[in-house]
């Protein structure tokens, strides 16, 4: 799955070059000057931010808790303990927020979600 | 019916018709085709609506391989289900035996068929909770029967997972 340039952090101010290291057509007239560098403000609007990302977990009658507890261990890793308390989160709140981080993680672990027909979504902390 | 771990395969013994039966209706039941609810419960979206960019990627790239993961477990769980389909008396109790290796696409087949059944029944939660629900009395009453009967399997094999 390609989902874009989230792997950038923020505003990059980027030098060119120019090529500037070779002489310009002031060569001919004695003196050797090189092209000032060019600076390029390169801006990015805040969906390319890579702020956190959280991926939560929604309510559903139909899965069982068992089962939620198993996949929480398997996606995320988690003993059983804090899985359970996620389930019972989720079972009672409504929803769970189990993980936060880089998106493309958070996009992976969503996939791993659906993949275990979990309600998975991937939200943006701010 | 009983359910016990042998070795490397989980066995449901002493299956009587009318559950046999429920069974072999596995990858049917987990079929969503034609039932826009069930087709949007087992690929929901990505995100809650602000992301049309990714819920857009997501419908390219990440539903079609749902799609085949999904679709891999129920037809290994169909081709577990041919021992039901033997010569025996329809009348004789049956016995199941599913690979241990195979328990994760059992796992997925029958959360399939029941968010389905819910789906297209539109299962209230209080409905799905009823674990003390009166005798089959309708069709409605028999999908139901059947929603709490593959969570009673997804339970024991998660059981025998653990043990």
């Amino acid at each position: 799955m390609s989902c874009g340039p989230w792997q950038d952090t923020g505003c990059q101010a980027q030098i060119k070059a120019n090529e500037g290291i070779f002489p310009t057509s002031n060569e001919k007239a004695g003196t050797m000057t090189t092209a000032e560098p060019t600076i390029e403000q390169e801006t990015r609007s805040e969906d390319e931010l890579d702020v956190p990302w959280q991926v939560v977990v929604h309510n559903d009658p139909v899965n069982l808790m068992s089962y939620v507890t198993m996949v929480f261990q398997r996606v995320f890793g988690y003993p059983r303990e804090k899985a359970e308390r996620h389930m019972l989160e989720v079972h009672q709140k409504g929803r769970s927020i189990l993980w936060s981080g880089m998106r493309e993680r958070a996009e992976l672990y969503v996939q791993q979600l659906h993949g275990y027909l979990l309600l998975a979504t991937l939200e943006k902390t701010c | 019916m009983e359910i016990r771990r042998r070795n490397d395969h989980i066995e449901i013994s002493e299956l009587d018709p009318f559950l046999a039966e429920l069974l072999r209706q596995i990858p049917a039941s987990a079929n969503p085709d034609g039932v826009q609810a069930a087709e949007q419960r087992l690929f929901s979206p990505p995100s809650n609506g602000k992301q049309t960019e990714l819920c857009a990627e997501w419908r390219i790239y990440v539903e079609p391989e749902l799609r085949r993961l999904f679709q891999t477990a129920t037809e290994t769980v169909a081709a577990d289900l041919q021992q039901l389909n033997g010569n025996e008396k329809s009348f004789a109790n049956r016995t199941l035996r599913i690979p241990a290796k195979h328990a994760d696409e059992w796992l997925s087949a029958l959360n399939q068929a029941r968010l389905v059944i819910a789906a297209k029944n539109n299962f209230t939660e209080n409905e799905l909770n009823d674990h003390f629900r009166s005798p089959i009395g309708s069709r409605r009453d028999l999908s139901l029967f059947q929603v709490n009967f593959y969570g009673f399997l997804q339970e024991s094999i998660l059981r025998e997972l653990e043990s």
